[in-house]
């Protein structure tokens, strides 16, 4: 399908928010599979989930299916992990992804390490659904976006959706992968509306989507950082700079092929993170950028994440600590 | 040393046949523990390995009341949870000297054993790490209602750690057909019980998660098998968990090659005078009337068993180089380049 055709086919989706979006992804796996199942801390009904992802499903699949947990993130993801080990779909919810700090063991050293402990006699289907804060003073153990942590752990797939037709397909996709998948959920956007499909709505992991197409500089993004780069798009159209804005949408698998193939023709890039910039995403992702097209690149590569700081509560800090539309902005004209 | 306390049995219902077998079970793992430390103070095997002598009788006894298609997880110190689990011989001792022919093509080592053929689902380095998987198992039985029990061994040591009392709340709270066998063998690596805790009982203590929780001889097959044979039967009939309490004591230090200086040495040599392989064969023979000719060969067999899945182990490959990177995720091109 062309982009145009792409917009057209959406024009006719109904509108909804991601998280309605991501709920629907899992209203349909559960009803086209009993195997799948979802647990963690106050997804039953009447709350549904804290951000609502399994809102109504405890009502409609039963309370055997969609499990309230106590506050127990290690037991959570653990017991995600045993039902998996035969066969289970599991779907855990880890409230917010700093949460993660207290189920790594889990989630490092037994989910991301079983297939390959056991010689691809056991596996890990589970998918790990996560809150990702950041920009609402929620403060610093609130507010991390942890997708590098997770990418330095080999055998973790990362999904990290920016609209709501990204977040029904990557989390069908995700459930039904064979390895655990963490789905980051980015607060800013969970109750942003866009046009979803209908029905099951599949979208591969590992295929990267040209959010806007460009001409002089190439911005590499995802999650909550992709309509803050957009933003910054539009402005510096009207100023004679044309941006192209490539949403990863997963970080594990990495689609570096998409991001090659359009800073081969821009020669210049913009790697842009919520997360910290120091040993982070974009350090990988510019490392390739430069090794592959040496000698081709117009400028060098550029990086723009988090600063080296814990997440500051105070607004006036905190939108100093997050890249936003403004800084973006003065990067690519830095850039090009 | 702390004295057993002795709540559940012994009840000595248990029939010879079973008793016996029971006993072979023991004797494998003493024979194997013996053929892996002989290999390795010659140099001619390698590994990590950490001793199970002392710990034989209790997954000997809860084996005899497994079936295979029973859930097992068990810890570094495991290798008698997994022989008792019925892991075969070669596979289990290829593994654990790195080559092709283990349960995990040599990349799991003898700390991440595992071979759901015979249930045996997850072998953890991290102490407490397995008993959140085994509590999702044991959900999985649940939601399946397919029967199954899961049994998750782990030591006293494991107690102190938060993710064992995350998976023992939540496994009371869904009352799902588990056994939490608490092997206490009196040390928590290199630190002794009474120095880690202020708790006499871990029975005790676990017994306010509103779960059965009761402490047994774990070192007497009689007393072992009852409590798993009950524990076993409550879980499977759908009534609840159960936390055991095995009392038993680790005859040597935590690891192969370290030290034992800080175990009372008075306290060990009664360990060892008691030892559990020693003491229930005697009792075979004292109180079962089990004839002297009938052990021996049954000695003789296993020692066999043993010596021949050694040298299956030791002549067989490495993993080859491909193998590196296969593994990581079901399709090979997910992995980043």
């Amino acid at each position: 399908m062309t982009p145009q055709q792409q917009a057209n086919a959406a024009l006719a989706d109904p509108i909804c928010t991601l998280s309605d979006a991501v709920n629907q992804a899992i209203d349909i796996a559960m009803s086209e599979d009993p195997e799948v199942f979802a647990l963690g801390e106050d997804i039953e009904d009447p709350i549904g989930g804290v951000m609502k992802g399994t809102k109504g499903l405890s009502t409609k699949y039963g309370r055997e299916r969609v499990r309230n947990t106590p506050i127990s993130e290690q037991a959570i993801v653990g017991a995600a992990i045993g039902a998996s080990l035969v066969g289970m779909r599991p779907i855990a919810e880890v409230m917010l992804m700093d949460f993660f700090a207290v189920a790594m063991d889990q989630v490092a050293n037994h989910a991301a390490k079983l297939r390959y402990m056991s010689g691809g006699r056991t596996n890990v289907p589970i998918t790990i659904r996560t809150s990702v804060g950041g920009g609402r003073q929620f403060g610093a153990q609130h507010s991390q976006s942890l997708e590098g942590w997770m990418m330095h752990t080999p055998g973790l797939k990362v999904a990290v959706p920016s609209t709501p037709r990204d977040a029904k397909g990557l989390m069908y996709s995700c459930i039904f992968d064979d390895d655990p998948c963490i789905h980051m959920e980015t607060l800013s956007l969970l109750f942003t509306r866009g046009p979803v499909p209908t029905g099951r709505f599949v979208i591969p992991l590992g295929v990267a989507d040209v959010k806007r197409s460009g001409d002089d500089v190439t911005v590499v993004t995802w999650g909550w950082q992709v309509p803050e780069a957009l933003a910054a798009a539009e402005q510096l159209q009207t100023e004679g700079i044309s941006t192209e804005v490539i949403d990863l949408r997963t970080l594990v698998p990495l689609d570096i092929d998409a991001v090659l193939q359009s800073v081969a023709r821009t020669k210049r890039v913009l790697i842009v993170h919520a997360a910290t910039q120091f040993a982070g995403p974009g350090a990988e992702i510019a490392s390739v950028v430069s090794h592959e097209l040496f000698g081709e690149l117009a400028a060098p590569v550029e990086r723009l994440g988090s600063v080296y700081s814990p997440i500051p509560y105070a607004s006036e800090l905190e939108t100093l600590h997050y890249p936003e539309r403004l800084r973006i902005a003065a990067a690519i004209r830095r850039l090009s | 040393m702390t004295p057993p306390r002795e709540q559940a049995g012994p009840t000595d219902v248990l029939g010879d046949d079973a008793a016996v077998r029971i006993f072979r079970t023991m004797a494998t793992i003493r024979s194997a523990e013996n053929r892996i430390i002989r290999g390795l103070n010659s140099g001619e095997l390698t590994m990590t390995f950490y001793t199970v002598r002392g710990q034989e009788a209790i997954p000997s006894a809860i084996g005899e009341h497994l079936h295979r298609e029973d859930y097992m997880v068990t810890t570094y110190r495991g290798l008698h949870d997994c022989i008792a689990k019925g892991v075969p011989l070669d596979e289990l001792f290829a593994e654990m000297c790195g080559k092709f022919t283990g349960t995990s093509k040599g990349k799991g080592g003898p700390m991440h054993l595992s071979d759901p053929h015979s249930g045996l689902m997850v072998t953890t380095g991290v102490v407490g790490g397995g008993l959140p998987i085994a509590v999702g198992l044991a959900l999985s039985s649940k939601l399946r209602g397919d029967g199954r029990v899961t049994v998750v061994n782990f030591g006293d040591g494991a107690t102190s750690i938060g993710a064992t009392h995350e998976a023992v709340n939540l496994a009371a709270l869904w009352q799902l057909p588990i056994v939490f066998v608490c092997q206490n063998n009196q040390y928590g690596e290199h630190t002794k019980f009474a120095d880690y805790t202020r708790s006499s009982s871990l029975a005790e203590r676990f017994a306010g998660y509103g779960l059965s929780a009761l402490s047994v001889d774990g070192n007497s097959i009689p007393a072992m098998s009852a409590a798993a044979e009950a524990a076993i039967a409550q879980a499977r009939s759908g009534e609840g968990p159960t936390f055991l309490e095995c009392m038993t004591y680790r005859l040597g230090g935590h690891s192969f090659g370290s030290t034992t200086e800080y175990m009372d040495p008075a306290e060990l040599a009664q360990a060892e005078a008691d030892e559990p392989v020693g003491r229930n064969r005697r009792w075979l023979v004292e109180e079962r009337g089990i004839a002297e000719d009938v052990l021996q060969q049954l000695e003789a067999e296993v020692e066999a068993e043993v010596d021949a899945a050694i040298e299956f182990a030791k002549s067989s490959d490495p993993p080859p180089a491909s193998e590196l990177l296969t593994d990581v995720f079901s399709r090979m091109e997910a992995a980043p380049k």
